[in-house]
């Protein structure tokens, strides 16, 4: 019913000082049969308008679950925020009614899933899903909204369109199904978008062409990006700065190139030489040992220590904070963090 | 699917390449040798599994009562290959492609429409009864998902201890429980788990359960479909250099179906790259990755994120228009043709062969290797220019 102007978010606040959403200290826990699961524990993170953040993680290691809170879909209970604030332009979301969110979600902040093919509802046609965007949030009519829904359909390059707007879910492809949750996403041309292992399901070829529009759009309408992945190689394709996070923290925080090249966390700098590369047949693999924790019993100290080659007794009594990484003569380095006791150590060999 | 095994012939005169073309061949023994020398500068022995022509169709039916085939998805359209003792032959490709039909056909959980299936020289896929179960042993499976290939209510010792059920010969009765205990060790596992249940454990842990189950009847081949991708990035690495060691320590040969290209090229001998139930590209790890000829491995290839953000600027990237064509409907001649940037009348025309292209033949050149296409040229995509 409401015209994006009328939102409550203010709009200018941005651009300058502001950043587009800022994640400070967030914490998200389960309560589960086996105990209470930090899922989250003190996430601090910033995307400008323009900007990629990748969001690297493996399975477990809390970075849906920060993006689930940001979006206001965390299932509560048994989830909970004990502690944190998610400030989109400046306001704190997580002190917002119900009403309030709901007029963001959507609408400013949207978000792509992995599995398109669950994520769409089976018995409406892809139109009517697309439309009802329009027809919820900015009270278009039927006719309108479906017309919007070609448009749209267009613009994420789905071969004739116009034809295909009545078709069901199923009888799209999954890169075509992908696209149209891009699609829906875009619909309200939102500030923010969270894509959370958007390429995942789909085969490389279609991953490329996935990706490439995804970049494009962002580029067209200036929108920040947060992409969640577990593929250090996409990563490489398109963020701007990466967080690495390992049991519900960031582990380690720097610009995209800096990350590839020096990594400052033993994590970080296990995960890159334990993938295979494509162009040299390498030796053995390296293999980080071990397993991640199980988040009701997150080890003492730095979580990662049970697995780290180089972990001391430091390690395993004190948590590390994430250090700014500087260089050896003392020279800042711009947007990068490691949250281990030794990152020197780890940075400058 | 008589048409199917005829399609292949008008080339089927060249010399060098009598046993990948779709005729059936029955081979002499000059002939294989001059293969081998083009596929594999090493010696590498008689193959333990020859793939000839092998065709797989599901048919698609119409109507309840009488039920009337009206097409059929052509799933594994006329391919062939040699696997040898010891070595890892890598299988490539994207959803829908084949790979895992292949991976059902060798281990006969699928009956082949057409064409043979060779284990030391005797045709498997014709095999019955207890000269089945026999060969079955010696021809075992890794499975994808570790989560629904384990049965949530047998413990361990029971998974890994049913395949000596149906093969008593391997361990007698008392001496089972010291056996599983043993292949838990190989494998990297607590001897002591034994009695726990699947859910007990982690996906690479499980993936091991599923690994030791694979090498419980000494086999000579284990087919791997997709043993990794469900694992997280740091636990993939333990599992790929278990199963270096495992090959080995027991000379496995192995049939490993993926669709990660870089994981393929760690662990392969030699990749065959499918398209649409064909084999469009085969060879060692450096032909098909440092010297691809055909344009669909190029345009696979360059696909691939590379984890290295300097190579993003530097890379040619081939994006390809539109999806994989319907298999029960494939393009005519080339089926790559509807998305090739190459493509030209011929391409609708005739069916590629999986040959050495003509310029390359002969010639002492990493790029003289199989590829099914008629305008075949090396292009190296995955180095930075």
């Amino acid at each position: 019913m409401t015209l994006i102007d009328e939102s409550p978010a203010p709009q200018g606040a941005g651009d300058s000082g502001t950043p587009l959403l800022e994640v400070r200290d967030l914490h998200v826990e389960f309560h589960t049969r086996d105990g209470v699961a930090k899922a989250v524990n003190g996430v601090n993170y910033t995307v400008n308008a323009g900007e990629t953040l990748a969001v690297l993680g493996e399975s477990g290691s809390g970075k849906s679950v920060t993006a689930q809170a940001i979006m206001g879909i965390l299932d509560m209970p048994p989830g909970r925020i004990p502690k944190g604030e998610i400030l989109f332009r400046g306001q704190d979301m997580l002190k917002m009614s119900g009403e309030e969110r709901r007029k963001i979600r959507g609408a400013r902040i949207a978000m792509i899933f992995q599995d398109a093919l669950s994520s769409l509802n089976p018995v409406y046609s892809v139109g009517f899903q697309l439309g009802e965007m329009f027809r919820v949030h900015r009270g278009l009519s039927k006719k309108d909204a479906r017309a919007k829904a070609v448009e749209l359909m267009d613009r994420v390059k789905i071969p004739a369109a116009a034809q295909r707007v009545d078709d069901y879910p199923h009888q799209f492809s999954g890169g075509m199904r992908q696209r149209i949750m891009i699609a829906m996403a875009l619909a309200l041309e939102p500030d923010l978008i969270i894509a959370d292992e958007p390429t995942t399901a789909l085969d490389v070829t279609v991953q490329a062409q996935v990706m490439d529009l995804l970049a494009e759009l962002q580029r067209e309408y200036n929108m920040g990006l947060i992409l969640i992945t577990h593929d250090l190689g996409v990563v490489a394709d398109v963020a701007d700065k990466i967080a690495v996070m390992y049991a519900g923290r960031i582990v380690e925080t720097a610009p995209v190139h800096e990350l590839y090249k020096r990594p400052a966390h033993p994590y970080t700098k296990g995960l890159l030489e334990s993938i295979p590369r494509l162009d040299r047949k390498g030796q053995e693999l390296y293999a980080i040992k071990g397993l991640p924790p199980n988040l009701t019993r997150i080890p003492t100290g730095c979580a990662f220590n049970p697995r780290c080659p180089q972990a001391t007794d430091l390690c395993r009594t004190e948590v590390p904070a994430l250090f700014p990484v500087t260089e050896q003569d003392g020279a800042e380095l711009a947007g990068r963090g490691s949250a281990c006791h030794y990152w020197k150590e780890t940075l400058h060999g | 699917m008589a048409e199917l095994s005829k399609k292949n012939e008008p080339a089927a005169s060249v010399d060098a390449t009598p046993n990948v073309t779709g005729v059936e061949v029955v081979e002499t023994g000059s002939e294989t040798a001059a293969i081998e020398a083009l596929q594999a500068p090493v010696d590498r022995g008689e193959p333990i599994l020859q793939v000839r022509n092998l065709v797989k169709h599901f048919p698609l039916t119409q109507g309840i009562l009488f039920k009337k085939q009206v097409g059929a998805v052509k799933a594994v359209d006329g391919i062939s290959f040699d696997l040898y003792q010891g070595e890892t032959l890598g299988i490539v490709g994207e959803s829908g492609c084949g790979k895992s039909t292949v991976a059902k056909l060798l281990m006969r959980l699928e009956t082949a429409t057409a064409g043979e299936i060779f284990y030391k020289g005797q045709d498997i896929t014709k095999l019955s009864g207890r000269a089945l179960k026999a060969v079955r042993r010696n021809i075992q499976m890794v499975f994808q998902d570790p989560y629904t290939s384990l049965n949530p209510r047998m413990t361990v010792g029971d998974i890994i201890g049913e395949t000596f059920d149906i093969h008593p010969e391997v361990a007698p009765k008392g001496d089972r429980r010291r056996r599983v205990q043993e292949l838990l060790d190989v494998v990297g596992l607590n001897p002591e788990y034994i009695n726990r249940y699947p859910h007990q454990f982690s996906g690479g842990q499980r993936q091991r359960i599923g690994i030791a189950r694979g090498l419980a009847l000494n086999p000579e081949i284990i087919i791997c479909d997709e043993p990794v991708s469900a694992l997280d990035v740091s636990v993939q690495a333990q599992v790929i250099n278990l199963m270096e060691k495992l090959q080995d320590e027991f000379n496995l040969s192995y049939v490993f179906i993926a669709h990660d290209l870089s994981i393929v090229r760690h662990i392969s001998d030699r990749v065959g790259v499918m398209y649409l139930g064909k084999m469009a590209e085969i060879g060692t790890d450096e032909q098909i990755y440092d010297h691809p000829t055909h344009p669909y491995t190029q345009a696979l290839l360059s696909a691939v994120p590379v984890p290295d953000p300097e190579a993003r600027e530097n890379r040619e990237r081939i994006i390809l228009t539109g999806d994989v064509p319907s298999p029960a409907n494939p393009p005519s001649g080339c089926r790559f043709r509807t998305r090739c940037w190459k493509a030209q009348d011929k391409c609708a025309q005739e069916v590629p062969l999986l040959a050495v292209p003509e310029r390359f033949k002969g010639a002492d050149t990493p790029a003289a290797h199989e590829s099914a296409c008629h305008f075949a040229e090396e292009k190296d995509v995955v180095h930075a220019a």
